[in-house]
Order: structure tokens, then C-alpha cells, then sequence
């Protein structure tokens, strides 16, 4: 079962609730966290294991051969990315806005632009007790998330044996992070908050959700403050609240020094039971079906 | 004119809550601009009148004419993105895989492939309630490009703050360090960081700052909820200082925040008396 942690809004306990979450059901079964929120992947800070792997994505951009290069003008045409551009007797690449569609590269009636590995982030595979934490982490100056998120499902795709439960740390927001992130999920949780920027930004990330056709479920966070609109939406849309966090300082303090909740929360640990409680029921009827 | 983004690396630690304050202190002496076009969320607080709308078209994305299409399965050989699917005799392209490089379209041999241009979102020129213009946008659902789209809302709130005269134009930045919050950066005159002092905050503000300091602007931090945890707090202000970045100050946990963000209001409106010396104070630091 692959379980996409997501939200429109941030900081709305993504992270939190995906560690508590992994780190309690890896007690009783084969788990894997994955952080895809690579721009900003901040997972890692809860969990503490040891290192198994490390590897270094690249990502393939083309590189002008000056001396094979006949200047014909194609590649500037074909790239609709503004990547690749003449300016005078030069082709000028921009690695940072290239797609890496080999449009330019395999079109070039010279092959004067090869593909070549440029590096674009790293993957890392930790193991905290029985946890396998697997980290996306995007190098800075970097402007594109979705290809190291794709790469960094890859991995974990190919670890064996299977997980029973994976846990993906989704980037927050509506567009294209989100949508590769959650992309072969299983099921969506969206954590929100009970306040007008909580609401708004869930009405955005559920919707997203109906569109790429995805089974939602909605843990509201920090109960208490703000109002019960969150509550109202849901009703009306049929989207289903599976728990309820209080907000209290003892979660924001234990979180503000990296530390674990549902160990030290009783309200915590019982909300993260019921999550996967409801995620067993899923898996259940997704077997049936 | 000067441009100042609000940014923070790690979400929801209170850019737009900051924002929104600044809005009631310069009133109509500065232009706003949403830029977390993601999330965008300044006009639930500033709840603006909106003087034009515009569609924002930005990118294409690739269709099959299934009368046309027969079937040869190039498109799909040469697509990177696995967006190309075969369904029988024809194939078929899948919109949410489609990056609209535009590749399978050179390649089709009976010209079966159209590049549609995407309409991706709304843009808005607006009067808000504090007396600012703002511009601002609203993202399709699921759509690409949020990084044009930014671009575009700060080329706007520019060409207001021209027209009106006005001398600051205050951005609302989005998380992250991708594209949006470099298009975000790319010609602003000062970057205010809104952090927290928790493990994750200093984490995050490490990498927004390393991503903004090659971008040579004068940067600020404001901590917020710094009583959270004070000894994180004093880490992050030695960061600060270590690293020249400049530190604007500090609000503690509050719940004046969530009480006013309930009725639609910023911090200044709710409990002026409390809040109005301090954003006053802060806006003159950053106009130093």
C-alpha cells in the first residue's frame, strides 16, 4: 500500500505525521518513508539511522559541439523550452529550463548536441531500526523537482523485498511537485488545518486530487484554533475526515527539536492508530476488488 | 522602486501572515504581489476588489487526432516522459505525463499531432481593503508552469506600482527553493526570510538562503513563534549573524495570529495597539 502525505497549504504537519506514521507501523510491518519533498526535505530530521546507500542523480541536458555544429537554427526551434538558443555564431545552452526531451539532441542533423549527465540532486537510503528511509534531495539552484522525485520512486521501487506500507512525504502545493509525487499512490492523505488559508489551499489540493483520479482521506491538524469550515467542506464534498490532532505546545516543542510525538502524546499515537486502521481497511477492499 | 519577496524555505512558518501585516502598514504607498501561486492565499486576508482579469496561457501540450493517427508508435518511441500510450490501433496521450516539449509532433509522419496551448490560470489586478493595488493569480488545478506564472504576477505588480507611482512592491513568496521561488528572487531588491525555531526551520532556511544568496540581495530574517524553543532561536540568530544576514526580530507564539486570520483579518486590524509598533518598526528596517 503506497500512501502520498500531501497538503495544499505548508507546515500544516506533513512531515510529522509521516515519520509518526511510518515509524509506528515499521513496529509491526515492512515500512518504507520516502521524502519526495526534495526541494525541502526535512524528514530526515526525525529520523535517525544508518547510512546504506547514497547516490547522485543526473540529470541528461544537451552540450554543444562547437566543431560539429553547422549552426542550421533547428535546435532553438524545436526545444519549446527556451533551453537551447542561438546568439550569433553560438548555441547557448540553459541546463536549469532543459527538460531533458532529447528533442534538440537526437533532431540535430550533425549530432552536435549530445546528452550529457548533469548533476541534479542525491538519494539517500537510511535504515532506522526496522524503517527504511529512502531521501530525495534536490541540489540548490536547481529548478526542477519532478525528475529527482520520479528518480527517487525508481529506487525505491526496485528495493526488495516489497514494502507491506510505504509512506511518501508529498512537496506542499497544487501543480507539478504534487502531481508527480502522488502520482502512483495508492491513497492521499491531505493533512490541513482548521483555518481560512487551511481550507482554501485544501478545497485546491483536493480538487487536484479528483482530477488525477485518487482515493483522499483528511487529517485535520492543530484542532482549537481557527473554526469548524474544514469540517463543513468535507461533509459536503464526501471527502472523508479519518482523524483529528489538538493543537497543543508540547506537539509544536517536541517537533521544533526534531523529536518523535506519538511516543510521548497519547492523543497523537491514537490519531496515527486510527490512520492505519482505516489504511488496512483500504488495503482490504483494494484486495477484494 | 524596490521589490521585497517574503520567503522561507520551510512552509506555513507565516509569510503571508507577515505579508499581510505589511499591507496594513504601507496601505497605499505599496503594491502587493502573490507569488505563491501554488497556495495563493494573501487575498483571503486582503480581500481585494478586482479591477481586471486576464487568461494565462503558458506551455502546450501534445494531442492525437485518432482520425489521422496510424498507429506507427514513433510518438511513443521517442517520448521521455512516457505520456504516449498505445490503445489499439491509434495512440493516445496521457495530459498529466505531457510536457509539452513538442518532440512526438516532429517526429509523427502523417502530422496526427497538434500542440494545444495550455490556459494554466486567471491573473487579477486588484484594489485590496488596505488601500494597495495587488496583483495577483490564480494556478489551474494540476497545472504546470507555476514558475511563468510568477514571473508574470511580478511583471504585473511591477507595471502597477509604475502607473501609481509607487516606490515598494511587497511579494508573497511560495516554500520550497524551485522554480517559483527563483522567479520569485530574480530581480527583487530584498529578500525577507520568515523562519521558525524548530529543527526543521533552521533546515530549511540554510538551503532558501543558500539558493538566495546567489542572487546578491540584502537579505533579512524574521523569526516567528521564537519562544517555541529558545535555544533554536539563539542558534538561528548566530546563524544570521555569521552568515550577514540581517535580524529583523522576533514574535513570540501567538494566538492573535489564528484569532484574526478566523475573521478574515490581519494582526494589525485584531489587536492593533499590540501589533502595529512592531510591523511599523519592521517595515522601517526594511526600508533602511
Amino acid at each position: 500500500m503506497r500512501i502520498a502525505i500531501a497538503s495544499g497549504k505548508g507546515g500544516t504537519g506533513k512531515t510529522t505525521l509521516s515519520v509518526n506514521l511510518a515509524k509506528y507501523s515499521s513496529l509491526h510491518h515492512r515500512t518504507l518513508l520516502a521524502d519526495l519533498d526534495v526541494e525541502e526535505p526535512n524528514s530526515g530530521v526525525f529520523i535517525r539511522g544508518k547510512k546504506l546507500a547514497e547516490q547522485e542523480v543526473f540529470r541528461m541536458v544537451p552540450f554543444w559541439e562547437e566543431k560539429k555544429c553547422t549552426l542550421c537554427g533547428k535546435c532553438p526551434y524545436y526545444c519549446r523550452f527556451n533551453a537551447v538558443l542561438r546568439l550569433g555564431e553560438k548555441i547557448v545552452i540553459m541546463p536549469e529550463l532543459c527538460h531533458s526531451c532529447y528533442a534538440c539532441s537526437e533532431l540535430c542533423p550533425v549530432n552536435a548536441l549530445p546528452m550529457v549527465a548533469d548533476p541534479h540532486g542525491i538519494i539517500s537510503h537510511y535504515l532506522s531500526d526496522s524503517l527504511d528511509f529512502v531521501e530525495g534531495r534536490l541540489h540548490i539552484g536547481e529548478e526542477q523537482a519532478p525528475p529527482l522525485i520520479k528518480e527517487t520512486v525508481k529506487y525505491t521501487d526496485n528495493l526488495r523485498p516489497a514494502f507491506e506500507m510505504e509512506f511518501w512525504d508529498s512537496p506542499p502545493g497544487t501543480s507539478c511537485p504534487v502531481i508527480t509525487a502522488t502520482y502512483g499512490a495508492d491513497l492521499v492523505i491531505l493533512v490541513t488545518e482548521p483555518t481560512p488559508f487551511g481550507l482554501y489551499d485544501l478545497q485546491l489540493a483536493a480538487e487536484t486530487m479528483r482530477k488525477i483520479g485518487k482515493q483522499t482521506a483528511i487529517v485535520v491538524n492543530r484542532i482549537g484554533i481557527g473554526n469548524d469550515d474544514v469540517f463543513k467542506y468535507c461533509a459536503e464534498q464526501g471527502l472523508s475526515v479519518w482523524a483529528t490532532i489538538p493543537d497543543r505546545r508540547e506537539i509544536a516543542e517536541l517537533y521544533s527539536r526534531g523529536e518523535l510525538i506519538y511516543p510521548e502524546i497519547e492523543e497523537y499515537r491514537k490519531a496515527i492508530d486510527v490512520i492505519l486502521q482505516r489504511i488496512k481497511d483500504i488495503e482490504g477492499q483494494l484486495c477484494e476488488k | 522602486m524596490r521589490e521585497i519577496v517574503i520567503i522561507s524555505g520551510k512552509g506555513g512558518t507565516g509569510k503571508t501572515s507577515v505579508a499581510a501585516s505589511l499591507a496594513f502598514i504601507t496601505g497605499e504607498r505599496a503594491v502587493m504581489g502573490d507569488c505563491d501561486v501554488d497556495a495563493a492565499d494573501l487575498h483571503l486576508i486582503l480581500d481585494p476588489d478586482i479591477l481586471e482579469r486576464d487568461d494565462f496561457f503558458s506551455g502546450v501540450k501534445a494531442e492525437i487526432d485518432q482520425n489521422t493517427c496510424n498507429g506507427c508508435g514513433k510518438c511513443h518511441e521517442v517520448c521521455r516522459f512516457d505520456a504516449v500510450l498505445i490503445a489499439g490501433s491509434t495512440c493516445r496521450i496521457e495530459p498529466l505525463k505531457c510536457e509539452g516539449c513538442g518532440y512526438c509532433s516532429y517526429v509523427c509522419p502523417v502530422d496526427a499531432i497538434d500542440l494545444k496551448e495550455q490556459n494554466i490560470g486567471e491573473c487579477y489586478i486588484s484594489r485590496t481593503r488596505a488601500g494597495s493595488y495587488m496583483a495577483h493569480s490564480r494556478l489551474g488545478i494540476g497545472a504546470d508552469n507555476s514558475g511563468k506564472l510568477v514571473t508574470r504576477v511580478k511583471r504585473d505588480a511591477r507595471s502597477l506600482a509604475e502607473k501609481t507611482k509607487n516606490d515598494y512592491i511587497i511579494i508573497d513568496g511560495s516554500p520550497g527553493i524551485g522554480c517559483p521561488v527563483i522567479a520569485s528572487l530574480s530581480g527583487a531588491d530584498f529578500a525577507l526570510m520568515v523562519t521558525e525555531p524548530t529543527r526543521s526551520g533552521i533546515h530549511d532556511l540554510q538551503r532558501v538562503w543558500e539558493l538566495s544568496r546567489n542572487f546578491k540581495i540584502p537579505t533579512g530574517c524574521l523569526i516567528n513563534k521564537n519562544d517555541l524553543n529558545h535555544q533554536m532561536s539563539k542558534e538561528i540568530e548566530t546563524y544570521l549573524h555569521n552568515n550577514g544576514i540581517r535580524f529583523l526580530g522576533a514574535i513570540p507564539y501567538d494566538t492573535d495570529f489564528h484569532k484574526a486570520l478566523s475573521r478574515g483579518q490581519s494582526v494589525i486590524e485584531y489587536n492593533p495597539e499590540r501589533w502595529k509598533p512592531f510591523f511599523r518598526e519592521l517595515w522601517n528596517k526594511i526600508r533602511e
